[in-house]
């Protein structure tokens, strides 16, 4: 390493040097991530993988089975193909999944650095009122603050940030009021550089890691919120293709074309194990 | 010293509070540092030494508070100004140096950057000047190549050269006076020495005064010229370093110097100073170290000694016992009673 074979009054580097190059990647994470790559692929080259209109119906070829001649996984109770509605659902439900997660992670995030930094009565009040948050299951709250709201996906936006922000506020606090006491926090403070700086520049990028690992399996919670509205009827608004929409579809039929609804909660499943994976892999690497 | 001192300190008071009552850490500390003069703030674990020194650039870690003090700068009292700018005018005339480097330096940042970072943001240089001034306060405090350095981040360097970046970034400020907070006590001895060698040649080259804090009597020695010996929470003794080494009229720093081996004065059985410190959360009566102390006399229980010129040196001299008219004849009380008791 470089500290090691330089002139100088120097003792070789930290082991810490060598393993951080080593622990780059490991087994979850390129699992995860080559999983959930295919699934974006899949869902940004949909006009290449069908040349069906996924909303399109077609009443003389409704109830396909999957397999069938022109349609590979069928065709619902309109007609319509499928695989079509699976890959634009997919465009749908990962934009919706991963913007979600992005505006209750920023301001999650920011409210708690800042409740961790100054404490005091901003801090009670901002602990209070997370406690109130969390004290409902997270997806009844979703759902009731969607249903007061009326479906769509500004909706949808604003309900999942209204309730996920305690999260990172939670994640992020505890872990500011571990590193302000940290020497280089207080190293910060006595060089006197503006407030601003130290928590922008110096706590959060230490903070911030277990907040990015929680992403991951949040884009999955995520993703099952907006499936389960979906699924309630309170999602994305027909005819958009949409996950949920389109297991609640296939439930009625169930009993004898029970792929209807399987095919879509398998997407569910996949996507959910390979963020899944990722989120292990990042923390792993992290405490190698 | 004529002229007025660059930072003086009267009469500080430091308390945590505590589930039951408080703590009073520091109990009514007053001291000074001249233009580019070396201190040493000298006592064991919890005597308040380092809380002093943080207490100076609001870096009192919590719950503990200042509850009442002076601090002058250039003789002006700066203790009245609003929070923000006594903030900056602290942190305009010292900086500090921590004990350790590793958690000191922010992991995630270039040490370079975290160098380049105060003349960036505080002084208003351009990215350039700021990145120049890095290097030159790195080649400064001896760092060799410091270009390739600078793009380094803290965990690839070795224990010394973090300590030297951590001095580089103390002086990126252009503080007048650096404090350190036992700046070498996490390093071996020969960094140890590297260390102290570059701070001493920052007071000699940038008349940059120190004040260092340290329980080891050895490193305050080859780095101050003046020392203040403090024990639960009070100076009990300050005076030049020669002085009080020499002539220690202070019990606890009369037991401290025979604690430790000297090379030119040999003795068969180093000292050791029997009990422990009192517990700050009490009240004390008396002075704090007669439970202590071999030469304590009945009136040591009762009466508060007060810190008073000692000894012939002068001025500059000072302790608070009541029996420091005896300290000529300690080493020898020492002695009788050691024969005495085989």
């Amino acid at each position: 390493m470089s500290a090691a074979t330089s002139v100088g009054p120097v003792v070789p580097a930290v082991p810490g040097a060598r393993r951080r190059s080593r622990g780059r990647w490991n087994a979850p994470l390129v699992a995860g991530l080559i999983l959930f790559g295919l699934i974006v692929l899949c869902a940004l080259c949909a006009p290449l993988l069908t040349s069906y209109d996924p909303i399109k119906q077609d009443l003389t070829n409704a109830f396909l089975e999957p397999g069938s001649k022109g349609h590979l996984l069928g065709t619902d109770s309109l007609g319509r193909d499928v695989l079509a509605r699976l890959l634009y659902g997919a465009r749908v439900d990962l934009q919706v999944g991963v913007l979600a997660v992005i505006s209750p992670f920023v301001i999650g995030s920011l409210i708690g650095l800042i409740a961790g930094w100054f404490g005091g009565w901003l801090d009670a009040i901002v602990g209070r009122v997370v406690d109130m948050v969390i004290a409902f299951p997270f997806l009844v709250l979703v759902i009731a603050l969607v249903f007061a709201m009326g479906p769509g996906t500004t909706s949808i936006y604003t309900a999942i940030t209204l309730v996920g922000w305690v999260a990172y506020c939670r994640i992020v606090r505890g872990q500011v009021l571990v590193a302000k006491e940290q020497e280089y926090a207080m190293a910060a403070r006595a060089s006197g550089l503006p407030t601003w700086r130290i928590l922008i520049r110096h706590l959060l990028p230490n903070v911030l890691l277990q907040a990015v690992v929680f992403t991951m399996s949040d884009i999955v919670l995520t993703l099952l919120a907006i499936v389960t509205l979906g699924f309630l009827g309170l999602g994305v608004p027909p005819p958009t293709p949409d996950w949920g929409t389109m297991i609640q579809e296939g439930q009625q039929f169930i009993l004898d074309k029970w792929y209807m609804s399987t095919i879509p909660g398998l997407a569910v499943v996949l996507t959910g194990l390979a963020l899944a994976l990722i989120a292990d892999g990042i923390v792993e690497k992290a405490n190698r | 010293m004529t002229t007025e001192p660059l930072l003086e300190v009267r009469d500080l008071h430091v308390d945590i509070p505590l589930s039951h009552g408080r703590l009073h850490a520091v109990r009514g500390v007053s001291l000074s540092v001249g233009v580019a003069e070396s201190v040493g703030l000298v006592g064991e674990s919890g005597s308040g030494k380092s809380l002093t020194l943080r207490a100076l650039l609001g870096l009192l870690p919590r719950p503990a508070r200042i509850v009442s003090g002076t601090i002058l700068i250039d003789g002006e009292d700066v203790t009245g100004l609003p929070a923000k700018r006594l903030h900056r005018r602290l942190t305009d005339t010292m900086s500090m140096v921590f004990q350790d480097s590793l958690t000191a330096l922010n992991p995630v940042m270039r040490v370079g950057e975290q160098i380049a970072e105060a003349p960036l943001r505080r002084l208003g240089k351009s990215r350039g000047e700021a990145r120049a001034i890095a290097i030159d306060l790195m080649n400064k405090v001896g760092i060799a190549d410091p270009e390739r350095r600078y793009e380094l981040y803290p965990h690839e360097l070795s224990g010394g050269m973090r300590q030297r970046i951590c001095i580089a970034i103390a002086l990126s400020t252009k503080p007048r006076l650096i404090l350190a907070d036992e700046p070498t006590t996490a390093l071996d001895v020969t960094i140890q020495a590297q260390v102290l060698r570059v701070l001493r040649q920052l007071k000699q080259e940038e008349h940059v005064s120190l004040l260092l804090v340290s329980h080891d009597l050895a490193v305050v020695s080859q780095t101050c010229s003046r020392l203040y010996v403090m024990y639960a929470g009070k100076v009990v003794e300050s005076g030049a370093l020669l002085d009080l080494i020499a002539e220690p009229r202070h019990p606890y720093t009369f037991s401290l110097l025979r604690s430790v081996p000297d090379p030119d004065h040999r003795v068969d059985r180093l000292l050791t100073i029997p009990g422990q410190p009192p517990d700050l959360s009490q009240a004390i009566s008396g002075c704090s170290f007669a439970p202590r102390c071999p030469f304590a006399v009945d009136a040591c229980h009762h009466q508060e000694p007060a810190l008073e010129p000692a000894g012939a040196a002068g001025v500059e001299r000072r302790s608070a016992c009541l029996r420091v008219d005896t300290a000529e004849r300690w080493s020898e009380m020492v002695a009788e009673e050691a024969v005495s008791k085989q």
